[in-house]
């Protein structure tokens, strides 16, 4: 086992780090039936809010809470302008290199990125070869993962550039504490993150095709009802003030799209698409998607619709891509990574492999399409059978899989049944880039692995979530 | 707006009307039929239920023979009925949560709290007391989302769509308690004056709650024909024809005006309430009080059949 993780409150020596002293001072005098009914009343808000998230395969509980702690996590005003110069940095860096991936492609001709893992890349879209997108801007709305492992060090864990999730319980965890704790608040000077929709539709506005009005139309594109994240797609095209269509809602007539509304046909010029390209147009990807709009490729082609993210974003965030971005960073922007990579192996490499068969019982394994938690290896936690069955696993197709040491990561104080105690964390913020600049509104969400000792937080593995305050001075 | 959010509230407003109406139909189908049996003549009263809500095929596929436990359990609970209060609730919930973003936060919280709160008591069977209790329950959600539309919506199309959701099928619910039972109130049964057709013509009040305004509109005793005039040409009665051809007209009007367009809704509602106001009872029964129930449920299946094309497909 990794050594004791850091605590982001409570230093091993049992001093409080400066930015928790309030806080901790109010958990200290704060009897603990206040603690037990406030989050009583924080399900209830939940609940009444409507905040669920459905599990693929859990038939039973169609429509869940994500567990949420009442303890906020709380990040210094220092820390965070790292953070935000690190996130700027690093979403630039994937912009670039998804553009050049599609465009010249000079960073497989200089030999840094392995061709293959670009060409045999499932989300790589050969349709988008030699196609810019409106404004050449790929990723738009980023969600980069970030574990903290100590006082100065932050890691990226992940970045996701498809259509990340999680932003409405970054902006409904804040009001829910600040019904719960006024008095918190009043003692803390929090940054808000309110202005997000705001933040989010001047993004989307600014990415409008060049031929379209000057008041552009964006909507929101979703799955439906029964996805997992339609509660935050409902809430964000609520918050934004657009539309939230389905594909049925959308048809392309002579390569514009159009949404069907009770006046007749209107135009649409962005689509915040919570789709995965592979079911966006039933004509050019999987023929039976009925999720999508057939012919919006050809509109989008013609320049005449902005989709966000833009198509084929996948081919940067998987986790063997991962493993080249310090590299990426520095071929484009010419300057050293300010957030840093955890050191990874990549398995389709054979001195890796044999490194990484001699040690599963201390690595992390990870397999290089997988998301949301499934299909990983802790190691340090893992059974004999689940260690055999991953180096069976690894042998078969080295290729899929990428390891790397099991972080110790931070925790924060967690209420739990036993009472206040510390519970590891990572922190998602979300990066918006439009033509008129980037922007990160302060905060994310910081998701926690309940159970004790855990170290997977994604919600379909029983994570909760917390409230992040960015302290404002 | 979308069309298939303005079709949502149609329906979403729709099945909550439904639901209601269910409920009140069951109710005085209770009442009638624990009547003592000297009243009881040989209806049988459940079966009228059945015929009412318009399930009849459904229901008699599934049970022999129309009783308070058949009737109840599929009308209220059955999940093969796709018209049951549970279904109509469960549906109505699915097309709110569709249409979230439209509809004011206390509509959806007595959508999604009725809906949470019939998954409770789905598997159980209610009787007696506890029927009644649930009965009253159902009602009072409909007044609730009625009332919490009522006094929160702006308005704009959005409440127009969903308060003509509501008003069609208002106005189909009464033609079809008044379809069942129109020959209660035709004179020849009338001057029997039999203690049953007394009741009768009670349920068929209390089916539309219309007991107390029957009495403060006509200030005497209750006779088939006043009831008629009523349910259909009275539009001071707020399930009348009468009533909710004026509220389909003045909402169609609007959406009219909104979009800056007239179509065959419009044109198919003004003429529905034209004849309906023209309309003297007497006229009515003289041509046959059946044909023109009838008529009247086709036109009102035009009138919805002509919404959707104009809107909501």
């Amino acid at each position: 086992m990794p050594s004791p993780a850091f605590d982001e409150m409570t230093l091993s020596d049992g001093s409080v780090r400066p930015a928790y002293r309030k806080l901790a001072e109010w958990l200290a005098a704060a009897p603990p039936d206040l603690l037990q009914y406030r989050v009583k009343e924080a399900e209830l808000l939940f609940r009444r809010i409507g905040i669920t998230f459905a599990v693929y395969g859990d038939q039973q509980a169609q429509e869940r809470l994500i567990p949420f702690d009442i303890i906020p996590r709380i990040i210094t005003a220092d820390e965070w302008a790292t953070l935000t110069k690190g996130l700027v940095q690093r979403v630039e860096a994937l912009n670039r290199y998804i553009s050049d991936v599609y465009g010249k492609r000079e960073i497989l001709k200089a030999g840094i990125v392995p061709e293959d893992l670009v060409f045999r890349n499932e989300a790589f879209r050969p349709e988008m070869a030699g196609k810019t997108p409106p404004h050449d801007l790929w990723v738009h709305i980023a969600g980069i993962d970030v574990v903290r492992v100590d006082a100065d060090t932050f890691y990226v864990l992940e970045d996701n550039a498809r259509t990340p999730s999680g932003v409405s319980y970054m902006l409904e965890n804040r009001e829910v504490m600040i019904r719960l704790f006024p008095e918190l608040f009043s003692q803390h000077r929090v940054a808000p993150v309110e202005r997000y929709a705001d933040e989010l539709l001047a993004t989307l506005r600014s990415l409008a095709p060049r031929t379209s009005s000057a008041e552009p139309v964006v909507v929101l594109l979703t799955p439906g009802v029964y996805n997992s994240a339609y509660y935050e797609h409902s809430f964000l095209a609520d918050k934004l003030g657009i539309e939230l269509v389905e594909g049925r809602d959308l048809f392309v007539r002579d390569e514009v799209v159009y949404m069907r509304t009770t006046e007749g046909p209107q135009r649409v010029d962005v689509i915040y698409r919570r789709i995965d390209d592979e079911f966006l147009d039933p004509l050019v990807f999987r023929p039976d998607s009925a999720l999508g709009v057939p012919g919006l490729m050809s509109a989008y082609h013609a320049g005449n619709v902005t989709l966000t993210n833009a198509i084929g974003t996948g081919v940067a965030d998987d986790k063997a891509i991962y493993s080249y971005m310090p590299e990426i960073i520095r071929f484009y922007l010419g300057s050293e990574p300010i957030l840093k990579n955890v050191p990874t192996y990549r398995c389709r490499e054979p001195e890796a492999l044999s490194y990484v068969l001699d040690h599963l019982d201390e690595l992390v394994v990870k397999e290089v399409h997988g998301s949301g938690g499934y299909g990983m290896l802790v190691g340090p936690h893992a059974s004999k059978e689940q260690i055999e069955l991953f180096r069976a696993k690894l042998k078969a197709s080295p290729a899929g899989f990428i390891a790397q040491p099991t972080l110790a990561l931070s925790t924060c104080p967690t209420y739990v049944a036993s009472g206040v105690s510390p519970r590891h964390v990572d922190l998602r913020p979300f990066v918006l880039t439009g033509s008129n600049g980037v922007r990160i509104v302060p905060g994310g969400l910081t998701r926690v692995a309940m159970r004790e000792g855990s170290l997977v937080v994604n919600s379909s593995q029983g994570g909760g979530t917390k409230d992040t305050w960015v302290l404002d001075e | 707006m979308l069309s298939r959010t303005a079709d949502n509230l149609f329906w979403l407003s729709r099945y909550i009307e439904r639901a209601e109406a269910l409920a009140r139909i069951l109710e005085a189908t209770q009442r009638l039929a624990s009547l003592p049996a000297a009243y009881g003549g040989k209806t049988n009263e459940w079966e009228s239920a059945v015929a009412t809500a318009g399930c009849a095929e459904g229901f008699y596929a599934k049970h022999g023979e129309a009783d308070h436990d058949s009737v109840v359990a599929y009308l209220a609970f059955d999940r093969d009925n796709p018209s049951s209060i549970l279904n109509c609730f469960e549906t109505a919930r699915h097309n709110a949560r569709s249409v979230r973003t439209a509809l004011t936060i206390e509509m959806w919280e007595t959508i999604n709290g009725a809906w949470i709160e019939l998954r409770r008591l789905a598997d159980r069977r209610l009787a007696g007391e506890e029927l009644t209790r649930f009965l009253g329950w159902v009602k009072e959600i409909g007044l609730r989302f009625d009332g919490s539309a009522t006094r929160t919506m702006l308005r704009n199309d959005i409440y127009d769509f969903s308060r003509i959701g509501m008003l069609l099928e208002r106005a189909d619910n009464t033609a079809r308690i008044l379809d069942v039972k129109y020959h209660l109130l035709l004179p020849e049964q009338g001057e029997v004056g039999g203690g049953l057709d007394y009741y009768q013509w009670q349920a068929i009040l209390r089916a539309v709650s219309a007991v107390t305004s029957y009495h403060w509109v006509y200030r005497e005793s209750v006779k088939p024909w006043l009831i008629a005039d009523l349910l259909i040409l009275n539009d001071q009665m707020p399930r009348s024809f009468a009533a909710c051809y004026g509220e389909l007209v003045r909402h169609l009007d609007q959406l009219a005006r909104a979009y800056g367009r007239q179509g065959p809704a419009q044109r198919l509602a003004r003429s529905c309430r034209a004849r309906l106001e023209n309309a003297d009872i007497r006229d009515v029964f003289q041509r046959g009080l059946h044909e023109f129930i009838t008529d009247f449920i086709a036109d009102n299946n035009r009138l919805g059949a002509a919404v959707h094309e104009q809107y909501l497909a």
